[in-house]
């Protein structure tokens, strides 16, 4: 299934899972994770026809309870670990380009 | 016996029968925290004060003839991982440094309303990501037997608490055998749960079809009790399973009459070192010479366990862990062009490299094209790993194996060979990925010291079982006087 997993692969990885990596951890991680690849290939030889996945140890299916106001944190201690707040919200850097941040 | 050599039940006859207070009991594991951890390094913080203010809470119920827990007045060592309010829970990265949760984990709450008391936090691989605790941002722990060596991991801090007598109880999470090896590395009982037996709200998540939290312990006994106090249904946890919780406590000392031993050729390979095996085999005299049936069973695709488990949990570790975004709690980065380098750059300084490891493979094992190759032929091969030990189980009350192919490695041994340290884990990762119970239990020493540990896993919520049969071998033995070599 696999064929060899280039710098330029992971490369894109590391894009798509929000992840600044150095040029030696991309040429590091090329390597290390070419290897866990190369390893994984052993399931090819499992024959899975008509298998059916198995995603959950035990397999429930949804779990419904009544739609009631149940409590939960408030807006204080919700907040209390973030990086940066206004004290009633979170902040992120600007989003939109050339738009104006109200104060 | 000195206070902090006594195991857990010991513990509460001194306290029903006067002999000892709570405080006396806490403030001798305090003493002996700051005895050993400098070399040992298994705490990542340590709550004194309240700790003894705590204990002094349980004294005065006693004296006043109240009602109390299942473990009122012992003291406990919690993994990080674990959710704890008002105080600092790191889950051993520095994305976490200073995350103060604002709730208690389901488990937590379980264990307070028990009367336990904790000591502190404990060390372990970063997001539960390891199998020898050094993955840790903070902190390399040591293996009490020996600090040259690993404790294992991931709940390496846990297992070396118990295993210095730091704490004659701790709790841990395994996800691929992360309570079980390092329970075997150092000499210490642990059991990881049938998958749903605990309930994973306030867990940190890893990887949420394979975490379980389970207890640890310097006996079977205290093991048994632990669980009890921590098991039962949550209906925060969808995954938590909503059937009754046996008094473990109460059925641990009872022998199983018959009990049909399973045991796997699949388990006794190549790789699996000499000692380890001796110990084993010894063991399984063991239980011979109390009337156990050893039966021969067949464990096919156990030798793809690891292979299916290096696609699943990252692939489930690299969507948990989506959340860690510098926005909404822990580490932001403090240079950044935009929102998405924000993003990028604070993981990127944050995260560990086996942090970033496992996000990489999972998000590849995903992504557009592969999905079908990886995740879902590893899915295919978990569901007949699960059906095999479904016919095993046919025919045996327990499964008997060993936990690690070798004693504890030693600290940098396998550090940088990712895939040997994934490999350390071939004999524990089929119970997660099938979801059932397994408890290791210390069977004998190494010719050098280090102890051995064996596994008995057994059928979903079998975990009563498994208490009984590993109480026999420990009942029968003193298992630091057999040594191999």
């Amino acid at each position: 299934m696999s064929q060899k997993l280039t710098r330029g692969d992971v490369t894109k990885v590391a894009l798509l899972a929000r992840l600044k990596l150095s040029d030696e951890e991309l040429d590091t991680f090329t390597s290390q994770l070419s290897q866990v690849l190369q390893y994984v290939d052993v399931l090819n030889e499992v024959d899975t026809e008509n298998i059916e996945p198995m995603a959950h140890a035990i397999e429930v299916s949804n779990v419904f309870r009544e739609d009631e106001v149940q409590p939960s944190l408030s807006r204080e201690a919700a907040l209390q670990n973030a990086p940066l707040t206004d004290g009633s919200h979170y902040l992120v850097p600007q989003i939109l380009e050339n738009a104006t941040p109200e104060s | 016996m000195s206070i902090v050599g006594k195991t857990t039940g010991e513990l509460l006859d001194s306290m029903n029968q006067g002999e000892l207070s709570s405080v006396e009991i806490v403030q001798a594991f305090l003493d002996e925290i700051g005895r050993r951890d400098n070399e040992v390094n298994a705490f990542l913080s340590v709550r004194p004060e309240k700790a003894l203010e705590e204990a002094k809470e349980v004294d005065q119920k006693i004296s006043a003839g109240e009602q109390l827990g299942l473990l009122a007045g012992i003291p406990i060592a919690l993994k990080d991982v674990l959710c704890t309010e008002g105080e600092t829970t790191t889950c051993g990265s520095k994305m976490l440094e200073n995350f103060v949760p604002p709730y208690d984990a389901h488990v937590v709450q379980r264990l307070k309303k028990s009367g336990v008391i904790s000591l502190g936090k404990v060390n372990m691989d970063e997001f539960a990501m390891g199998s020898s605790t050094e993955n840790s941002a903070f902190k390399t722990t040591g293996n009490p037997w020996n600090v040259e060596h690993a404790p294992g991991g991931s709940s390496g801090g846990s297992a070396a608490a118990v295993g210095a007598n730091m704490a004659p109880l701790s709790i841990g999470t395994d996800t691929g055998g992360s309570i079980r090896q390092p329970a075997s590395f150092c000499g210490v009982v642990g059991m990881k749960p049938t998958y749903g037996r605990v309930s994973r709200y306030g867990l940190v998540a890893f990887a949420s079809s394979l975490d379980q939290v389970g207890p640890m312990a310097n006996d079977v006994s205290g093991a048994a009790t632990l669980l009890e106090a921590i098991a039962g249904h949550d209906h925060r946890d969808s995954t938590s399973i909503n059937c009754p919780v046996p008094s473990y406590s109460d059925s641990v000392d009872k022998p199983l009459e018959g009990l049909k031993i399973g045991v796997a050729d699949e388990h006794f390979g190549e790789g699996l070192g000499d000692e380890v095996r001796k110990s084993v085999e010894n063991s399984l005299d063991v239980y011979r010479s109390q009337g156990a049936k050893i039966v021969n069973i067949s464990l096919p695709h156990s030798k793809y366990a690891v292979a299916a488990y290096y696609l699943i949990a990252p692939s489930e570790a690299s969507s948990n862990l989506a959340r860690y975004d510098g926005v909404h709690y822990g580490y932001r980065t403090e240079n950044f062009d935009n929102m998405i380098d924000m993003y990028a750059a604070s993981r990127g300084e944050a995260f560990g490299d086996e942090v970033k490891r496992r996000i990489m493979l999972g998000t590849y094992a995903l992504s557009s094209g592969y999905y079908d190759a990886y995740y879902l032929k590893a899915l295919k091969v978990r569901r007949l790993i699960r059906q095999d030990f479904d016919q095993a189980f046919e025919k045996v009350d327990v499964i008997a194996s060993p936990v690690t192919a070798s004693p504890a490695f030693k600290i940098g041994e396998l550090s940088d060979d990712p895939l040997a340290m994934y490999l350390s884990d071939i004999y524990t990762i089929s119970a997660n990925l099938a979801g059932l119970p397994g408890i290791s239990v210390p069977v004998g020493l190494s010719g050098n010291d280090l102890p051995i540990g064996l596994q008995l896993l057994g059928p979903a919520f079998e975990e009563d079982r498994l208490f009984r049969a590993a109480r026999m071998f420990e009942k029968e033995t003193d298992w630091k006087t057999l040594k191999v070599s």
